[in-house]
């Protein structure tokens, strides 16, 4: 086991403990920032097309949104459980509950991967690409580019959470980690939250408005 | 025992992994010049080019130099170069703490910015951009020049102005050292703090807009597209979103340097000192309510220019609050005219005019006339340059001894303001009556009635940079022929004049402990 060495212009554990975690929560306002400005953009468009959104709402695949809104929530209960364990020392079960927080976001991913591909073939892609013939309404393509912008930004965001689970996952079985030191893995936890939550507005807000 | 100063530690190779706030601190300051020094080639330039009313090179090479000029000041001068550099440098030490907070995230932030300016300056070779800054949808989706290179190098920029702004506030919050409660801390930290504040705020609304119109070019998303279904000012929403807010990034840190200055070289307990700081807070917040004042001619509901308006005005109070407060703080103070001084006394006096010529604009009725013309351009650049600019130069003159451990020239010093004060208001003053007879902005040739007043301002461009060229070439002599400096060359109070010039790498011998206030002069205790 390797002793976390305090940086030297700390003067206590805790007040470096504080710091990192006061630096993420900012951090996640500024993840709500960005994609407020995704969001903002859905409601402006939404207001002015209301009969549009509600339309293409119907190409979306309700049953595999509902399913991966299962997955994440999943996911962050595990992922708050490694956190935990962390803190009570029980490293192995951390890294089981690591573990299963990865493959919870694998299953996201994949599930993921199925759709965007069956919107692909159906052509329903993002503006000037759009090929769907079966709609009459002019501006469909702009909730798919919508569709795909906050799917895909929330996309990247699963990845780098998943990268990051793994690191900390990594720097568990090192045995960095403890109930003296659980920085890392309560940050990437809260990170991981974040990008649970979104998802959790866009399920209803992209899939069930039909 | 000698300790070796920050600046010597380590030798050359150092500075490229360095954790040191200070040293970080120092690359950003020069850094941010040479692109001062490159945004400035491109404003003579164009002050050439207006030499006369006919086009001296092709207009649509105009229109890329305007656009550098813009985007490199702003971007890649303006908005890290006093938080970052001297805010770097300054904040651990005036709240007496060794490092900022996360000190790799400092190293960090320096390598975004630097890639994200390498990335935006690949543009001058790739073809360059000619939108103008505020890279105005539909046409920067529509023209062949390198719009992509330039957002997306202002996009990683934005990250590094985050993560410096994220590392302030923790620092501002966790590191202040015993005693140092925040009513003691100085006015230049509650500037800086109120500036990260707008950074971590503001700024990831600049990065998705930025991003959007990147997907607009490479996937054809649509949504700032009229001919798709989309919006075009909706990115201008967005984009004053954050840039509005951004002119405050640029300014309130100066307004902190200028609280320092003023009360230093008066010799006086700054006046009303909790009104200066809670003002820095005050400007924070309203500037996220303002944004509309942009788009008065771009079709906004009259309802919207109303409140916009209304709002927009209402930032005039705590500025306001701030330039009274300083004046009074000169009243019947030891007034003592170095350097520093200078620039700040200027600075008060060209604030005020590009701060009441925003209130002009800000009038609905008065901006429908003056909109996009050269007013405008005159307005801004009274805040930017007359404003920030020059507390820029207060600052780097007052605390270069503290940095470098050499005094800058004194006689130097003075010749080179007195150049940068008449250029500048001979370049930015006429703009005004430019503007007024209708001049518009951005354009690369005028009516020959305008031809006196565009001279007038060239040759103002000129004895400006006569002025700039004195002040950087004599600190940079000074550098090694400078007397060397004492610990404490102006009687400051605050605690970086506590520590040795250039300090130490831990900043302090031991952790210091305030028991009073950072201008506490003749008072008795």
């Amino acid at each position: 086991m390797t002793e976390h060495v305090l940086p030297h212009h700390f003067e206590s554990a805790d007040q470096a403990y504080q710091s990192s975690k006061l630096g993420l929560f900012l951090f996640l306002a500024t993840e709500i920032l960005m994609f407020g400005g995704l969001f903002v953009a859905y409601i402006v468009n939404r207001a002015l097309y209301p009969e549009m959104f509600r339309e293409a709402s119907h190409h979306l695949n309700v049953m595999m949104g509902g399913i991966n809104t299962v997955v994440l929530i999943c996911s962050s209960f595990t992922m708050a459980m490694a956190v935990n364990s962390t803190r009570l020392n029980k490293n192995l079960q951390a890294q089981k509950m690591l573990l299963l927080t990865l493959f919870f976001a694998a299953c996201f991913i994949v599930i993921k991967y199925f759709e965007y591909t069956h919107k692909i073939h159906e052509g329903l892609l993002p503006g000037g690409l759009f090929k769907y013939a079966g709609t009459h309404h002019p501006k469909m393509q702009l909730y798919f580019s919508l569709y795909f912008l906050m799917t895909g930004l929330h996309g990247i965001h699963v990845f780098a959470g998943m990268c990051l689970i793994f690191w900390v996952y990594l720097k568990s079985r090192r045995g960095d980690l403890g109930e003296s030191y659980y920085t890392p893995v309560e940050l990437v936890g809260l990170f991981w939250h974040l990008v649970d939550l979104i998802w959790i507005y866009l399920f209803p807000l992209l899939y069930l408005i039909g | 025992m000698e300790h070796k100063n920050f600046l010597q530690e380590g030798g050359w190779k150092s500075w490229f992994v360095t954790l040191d706030h200070k040293k970080i601190g120092v690359m950003y300051l020069f850094t941010t010049l040479l692109f001062f020094a490159i945004g400035g080639i491109f404003s003579t330039l164009i002050r050439y080019e207006l030499w006369t009313p006919e086009a001296t090179f092709a207009k649509d090479l105009y229109n890329k130099f305007f656009t550098f000029h813009g985007a490199i000041m702003i971007f890649m001068f303006i908005i890290p170069g006093i938080p970052a550099a001297l805010g770097n440098i300054f904040l651990p030490m005036m709240i007496g703490a060794k490092d900022v907070a996360f000190p790799r995230l400092n190293l960090g932030s320096y390598y975004i910015f630097i890639a994200g300016a390498l990335l935006a300056a690949s543009a001058i070779v790739f073809g360059g951009v000619d939108t103008g800054w505020t890279f105005y949808a539909p046409y920067s989706i529509k023209t062949q020049t390198a719009v992509i290179l330039v957002t997306m190098g202002a996009f990683v920029m934005g990250f590094s102005s985050i993560l410096t702004g994220l590392n302030f506030i923790v620092t501002t919050h966790k590191l202040r050292c015993p005693g140092m409660t925040v009513y003691k801390m100085p006015l230049f930290i509650w500037a800086i703090y109120a500036t990260a504040i707008i950074q971590v705020l503001a700024t990831p609304v600049i990065a998705i807009t930025l991003l959007l119109l990147v997907m607009e070019r490479v996937f054809q998303v649509g949504i700032f597209d009229a001919s798709l279904g989309g919006d075009p000012i909706l990115f201008q929403h967005f984009f004053w979103f954050y840039s509005h807010p951004a002119v405050y990034i640029m300014i309130l840190p100066g307004m902190g340097i200028v609280s320092e200055v003023i009360a230093v070289f008066s010799r006086k307990h700054i006046f009303g000192y909790k009104a200066i700081a809670y003002s820095s807070l005050a400007i924070a917040f309203i500037s996220f309510l303002v944004w509309g004042h942009h788009m008065f001619v771009s079709g906004q509901s009259a309802w919207a220019n109303f409140l916009f308006s209304i709002l927009t005005m209402l930032v005039a109070v705590p500025t306001a609050i701030k330039i009274f407060n300083w004046t009074a703080t000169l009243y019947k103070g030891s007034i003592v005219l170095k350097t520093p001084m200078l620039y700040a006394l200027s600075f008060i006096f060209l604030f005020t005019i590009g701060g009441l010529t925003g209130l002009f604009l800000a009038a609905v009725s008065v901006d429908v006339h003056l909109h996009d013309t050269y007013f405008v351009v005159a307005h801004f650049h009274y805040v930017m340059v007359g404003g920030t600019v020059i507390a820029l130069f207060a600052g780097l003159h007052y605390w270069w001894p503290k940095i470098f451990g050499r005094m800058y020239s004194e006689l130097i010093g003075r010749i080179s303001w007195f150049f940068i004060f008449v250029g500048f208001n001979m370049t930015f003053l006429p703009m005004f009556w430019l503007g007024r007879q209708g001049m518009p902005r951005r354009y690369a040739t005028y009516e020959p009635m305008y031809e006196g007043l565009h001279k007038l301002a060239t040759l103002g461009s000129w004895v400006l940079n006569v002025g700039l060229i004195l002040m950087f070439g004599g600190l940079l002599w000074s550098l090694f022929k400078g007397k060397k400096a004492g610990n404490n060359p102006w009687g400051g109070k605050t605690l970086e004049w506590h520590t040795e010039s250039p300090p130490t790498v831990d900043n302090f011998y031991e952790i210091p402990t305030i028991t009073e206030g950072p201008y506490e002069y003749g008072v008795k205790k």
